[in-house]
C-alpha cells in the first residue's frame, strides 16, 4: 500500500493513496459532514454537496467524499468559505423537505437533522416552492414518503448491491425527480421482496417500516391476551438502541423491559425455530430417502420467499413446507398455549419482535392462516420494541436480567439461537439430522464450515456416517440467483440449501437499529464493515453458553411432540406448521 | 396490462441484442424502440430488463428523464413548441398556451382523437427563427399566436380529407 503526504487544516499528515479527501480525513480525526456518501463507495455520487471542503488550488470547492488525495494535497475544512457552502448545501436540501422533525420516526438517528445541526443551518434560509410528493402506505413492510427524500440514492445502491434488483430508481428530473418504484408504483404493486434493507441506509425518514405498534396498543386496550415473542436475532442489536457497544447481547435485560410492558407472556422464537428444525430436518430426511425434490430449500426468511415467487415460480417445490419459526410459536400458542389457559384462539393476540420488515407481510399471508385465524397479529421491528421501551419510561440500562416464561415454551437449545445469522438454520439443521441419521450427537457440535456473517456463497460437504450431504448458504438475493440458477439448469451439486433475505441473515434485517457512525462515536471507523461479525458473535456466544445444543433434545419440544402434535410431519404438524407458495407476477395491476 | 404480440416481443429481443456488446447500450435500446413504436410502455420495459439485465426502475428512470422517450402512444401529428430562451423571450409561451388552449391538452398529453400530441421543447438550435414550432418535423419559423388556429385547421382539414 502506498502512502501520500496530505495537509489537513495546516497539519501534515500521511495517509493511504486512493482514499477519498472524506475517508483520508475521517483516518486523521475529522469527520467532515456528509449524506450521501455511505461506506466506501456503496454509494457515491457526490450529490448532496454538504462534503464541500476547500482544496489550495482546486477549482471552486470540492465534494469531499468522491475527490480523491494526491500527493501534496492541502485540505481546509473550516475555512469560513467552506463552513458557508455546506451550511448552504444542508438549507437548501431543507427547503424541499417537509422539516416534521417532532412527529417523524426516524427522529434522533436522522442524518439530515444531524448534519443541519452540525452546519449551523437557518430556518427558511430558501423558503419556496415544494416538488410534488409521494407517499406510499400500501406496503405491509414498508412506507416511502418522498417528502422527507433528500435523493441520495443511498436506497437504489443498496437494493442492487444487496440483491441485484433495482427495484427503486430515480424518476423523472430536475425539480420532478423523486425516487420510487417503476412507474411510481406501491411496493405493494412491484416485485419489491419487502426486505428493509432500503430502510436500513435511509438517512432520513423517506423510508421507514410500516409500524404497527398502533395495533399492539389497540389489542391491549381491547383486554386481548397479548403474547410477545422476540426472534434470535434482535437480542444481537437492542442494545444499539440503548447505547450498549454493537454486538453486545441484551436478552435478560430485553426479556425484563418486554414483561414491563404488560405482555401476558414473554416467549423466545427459539422455542419456535427448535420446532422449526425438528420439522424441517424430517422433511429433508423423507426427501433424502423417498427421492422427493432436491436441493430443498429453507423457506424462514419472508424476503427470501417473495423473491422466489416473483421470479422462481418454477422452482417453489424446492422450498421446505414449513412456515417460519415465529409463525410455527403463533400456531402453537392459538392452539396448544390457548387451549391449556382455556382462551379462545380469537381472544389471543400474538406479536412478535423481528428484526425484519417483511415478516410484517409475512404474517398477512393466506396461506398461512389456521381456521381462518392469522398465526402472528402484528410485527414490530427491534427498532419499534426500543421505541415501545423508550415512549414507557423504562430505563432499559438500569433492568435486571430476567428469564423467559418457562410453562410450555420456556426452554430452547443453542441451536434455535443461532437462526438469527447466515448459515445458522443450516448448522442447527444438520446437528439433528447427523443425530437422527446415525442415532448419536455429532461429537463437535458446531459445524464450523457453515459459519459466516456476510454475503456470499459458502459451500460445504457434510460426511454423516458414510453419507455424504452438499450443502450450500447465500444471503442476500444476487447470491441466491446464482444458485436458483444452477437447479434452473439442472446442475446443482446440493441436497440443501439455506437461503437468507437479507446479507448476512436475520442479524443484518431491514428491521434492526440503523447503524451509522456519526452516531455511533465509541465505535471503531470501520463498524460499517465490522456490525454484522459483532453481532453473529453475540449469537455464537449465546449457543455456547446452552447446556443444550440440539433442538431434539429440547424438553418442552418433545413434550410438545408427545402431548400434542404427535410426531414430527405428523398430520397435526401439517396443519399447523406448514405453507404452500404460489408464484406471483411482479408488476400487477 | 398490455398484451405484446409474439412479432413484437422478437423484434423487441432483436433490438436489444443489436447493442449487446456496447458496455452502455439502453439509450440506444430505448432510442431504436421509440423509434419503431412511438412509444415505450412498462410491459415493453420489463421485456428489456429480462434481455439486457437492467432493472426496469432504471429503465424507468431514463425513459421519464428524457423528453424523447415517451410512455403512452403520441398522436398522428406531433407539435413541439420550442421554449428554449430565445424562443422564450420572443413569446413561445403565448403560443404553446394558444395550442393547449385550443386542443384542451396540456403539454405532453395528446388528444383524445389521437391526431395531436402537444410537447413542450428546450432549445432546438432554430433561435434565428424564433419562436419555433415543429410539426412532425415541419418547421414553423417566427410564430405567432394568430397564427396558431389557422395552422390546427389545416391539419384537421387535410384528415378531413384524407
Amino acid at each position: 500500500m502506498s502512502l501520500v503526504n496530505i495537509k489537513i487544516e495546516g497539519v501534515s499528515y500521511q495517509v493511504e493513496e486512493g482514499l477519498t479527501i472524506l475517508e483520508a480525513a475521517r483516518a486523521c480525526g475529522y469527520d467532515i459532514p456528509s449524506l450521501c456518501a455511505f461506506n466506501h463507495g456503496e454509494c457515491n455520487q457526490g450529490s448532496c454537496r454538504v462534503c464541500l471542503v476547500e482544496v489550495t488550488g482546486a477549482r471552486g470547492l470540492v465534494a469531499s467524499c468522491v475527490y480523491p488525495v494526491n500527493e501534496g494535497m492541502d485540505i481546509h475544512i473550516s475555512t469560513p468559505k467552506a463552513t458557508e457552502a455546506r451550511r448552504r448545501s444542508v438549507e437548501l436540501l431543507l427547503s424541499n423537505h417537509n422539516q416534521n422533525c417532532q412527529q417523524c420516526d426516524k427522529n434522533g438517528k436522522c442524518e439530515l437533522l444531524h448534519v443541519a445541526t452540525l452546519t449551523g443551518a437557518r430556518e427558511g434560509a430558501f423558503a419556496g416552492v415544494h416538488s410534488e410528493t409521494h407517499l406510499d402506505l400500501l406496503a405491509p413492510g414498508l412506507v416511502r414518503d418522498t417528502s422527507k427524500c433528500i435523493l441520495c440514492g443511498r436506497c437504489i445502491a443498496r437494493c442492487s448491491n444487496a440483491h441485484g434488483m433495482g427495484i427503486l430508481g430515480f424518476e423523472n428530473r430536475g425539480f420532478r425527480t423523486f425516487v420510487s418504484p417503476a412507474e411510481n408504483r406501491s411496493f405493494a404493486d412491484s416485485p419489491c421482496i419487502q426486505c428493509g434493507q432500503c430502510v436500513n441506509v435511509c438517512p432520513t425518514g423517506a423510508l421507514m417500516e410500516h409500524s404497527e405498534i398502533d395495533k399492539v396498543d389497540a389489542a391491549v386496550k381491547a383486554g386481548k391476551h397479548v403474547v410477545i415473542q422476540a426472534a434470535p436475532a434482535v437480542r444481537a442489536a437492542l442494545g444499539e438502541e440503548f447505547g450498549y457497544p454493537v454486538g453486545t447481547p441484551v436478552t435478560g435485560k430485553m426479556i425484563a423491559a418486554m414483561r414491563r410492558l404488560g405482555f401476558e407472556r414473554v416467549y423466545d422464537v427459539n422455542f419456535g425455530a427448535d420446532l422449526t428444525i425438528m420439522e424441517e430436518g424430517t422433511e429433508l430426511l423423507h426427501r433424502l430417502s423417498d427421492g422427493g425434490v432436491l436441493p430443498m430449500i429453507t423457506s424462514c426468511s419472508p424476503g427470501w420467499v417473495n423473491y422466489a415467487e416473483y421470479n422462481y415460480g418454477d422452482l417453489l417445490d424446492h422450498l421446505s413446507s414449513c412456515k417460519s419459526p415465529h409463525q410455527m410459536q403463533g400456531a402453537v400458542i392459538k392452539s396448544y398455549w390457548a387451549k391449556q389457559m382455556g382462551y379462545a384462539p380469537e381472544d389471543v393476540f400474538v406479536v412478535s419482535v423481528m428484526p425484519c420488515v417483511a415478516k410484517k407481510f409475512e404474517r398477512q399471508r393466506e396461506q398461512l392462516k389456521v381456521n381462518g385465524l392469522d398465526d402472528v397479529d402484528a410485527v414490530i421491528t427491534t427498532r419499534e420494541l426500543a421505541r415501545m421501551i423508550k415512549r414507557a419510561g423504562i430505563m432499559f440500562n438500569r433492568l435486571p436480567d430476567e428469564e423467559w416464561d418457562q410453562d410450555i415454551m420456556g426452554d430452547y437449545s443453542g441451536a434455535g439461537v443461532i437462526f438469527g445469522v447466515t448459515g445458522g438454520v443450516m448448522e442447527a439443521a444438520l446437528r439433528t439430522v447427523y443425530f437422527k441419521l446415525t442415532g448419536k450427537e455429532y461429537g463437535k457440535i458446531v459445524f464450523e464450515e457453515v459459519r459466516g456473517h456476510d454475503a456470499g456463497i459458502r459451500e460445504a460437504s457434510i460426511d454423516i456416517d458414510g453419507t455424504t450431504v452438499s450443502v450450500a448458504i447465500a444471503s442476500g438475493m444476487k447470491s441466491a440467483k446464482i444458485l436458483l440458477d444452477e437447479i434452473r439448469e439442472g446442475k446443482s451439486k446440493y441436497q440443501f440449501i439455506e437461503i437468507m433475505g437479507c446479507p448476512g441473515g436475520c442479524i443484518n434485517g431491514g428491521g434492526q437499529p440503523y447503524v451509522r457512525n456519526c452516531f455511533l462515536p465509541n465505535e471503531d471507523d470501520n463498524i460499517l464493515d465490522t456490525y454484522k461479525e459483532k453481532r453473529a458473535k453475540a449469537l455464537y456466544s449465546e449457543d455456547e453458553r446452552q447446556v443444550i445444543r440440539q433442538s431434539h433434545n429440547n424438553p418442552q419440544i418433545i413434550e410438545l411432540y408427545d402431548k400434542y402434535l404427535g410426531e414430527p410431519n405428523s398430520h397435526k404438524a401439517h396443519e399447523l406448521l406448514h405453507t404452500t407458495y404460489a408464484a406471483r407476477e411482479g408488476f400487477n395491476d | 396490462m398490455i398484451k405484446l404480440s409474439n412479432s413484437s416481443v422478437l423484434k423487441i429481443e432483436e433490438i436489444c441484442d443489436r447493442y449487446k456488446d456496447e458496455p452502455t447500450p439502453l439509450m440506444m435500446i430505448l432510442s431504436d424502440i421509440q423509434n419503431e413504436y412511438g412509444y415505450i410502455p412498462l410491459e415493453v420495459q420489463e421485456l428489456v430488463s429480462r434481455r439486457t439485465g437492467i432493472s426496469v426502475a432504471e429503465i424507468y428512470g431514463v425513459v421519464t428523464f428524457y423528453s424523447f422517450f415517451s410512455l403512452t402512444p403520441k398522436g398522428k401529428y406531433v407539435i413541439g413548441c420550442c421554449l428554449g430562451t430565445a424562443c422564450y423571450v420572443k413569446g413561445a409561451q403565448q403560443v404553446i398556451d394558444k395550442f393547449s388552449e385550443i386542443l384542451e391538452i396540456k403539454p405532453g398529453e395528446t388528444t383524445k382523437d389521437g391526431l395531436f400530441t402537444l410537447d413542450a421543447l428546450r432549445c432546438i438550435g432554430a433561435c434565428g427563427i424564433a419562436p419555433a414550432v415543429s410539426i412532425s418535423g415541419t418547421v414553423y419559423p417566427k410564430m405567432s399566436v394568430d397564427q396558431v388556429p389557422k395552422i390546427i385547421n389545416e391539419y384537421r382539414s387535410r384528415e378531413a380529407q384524407a
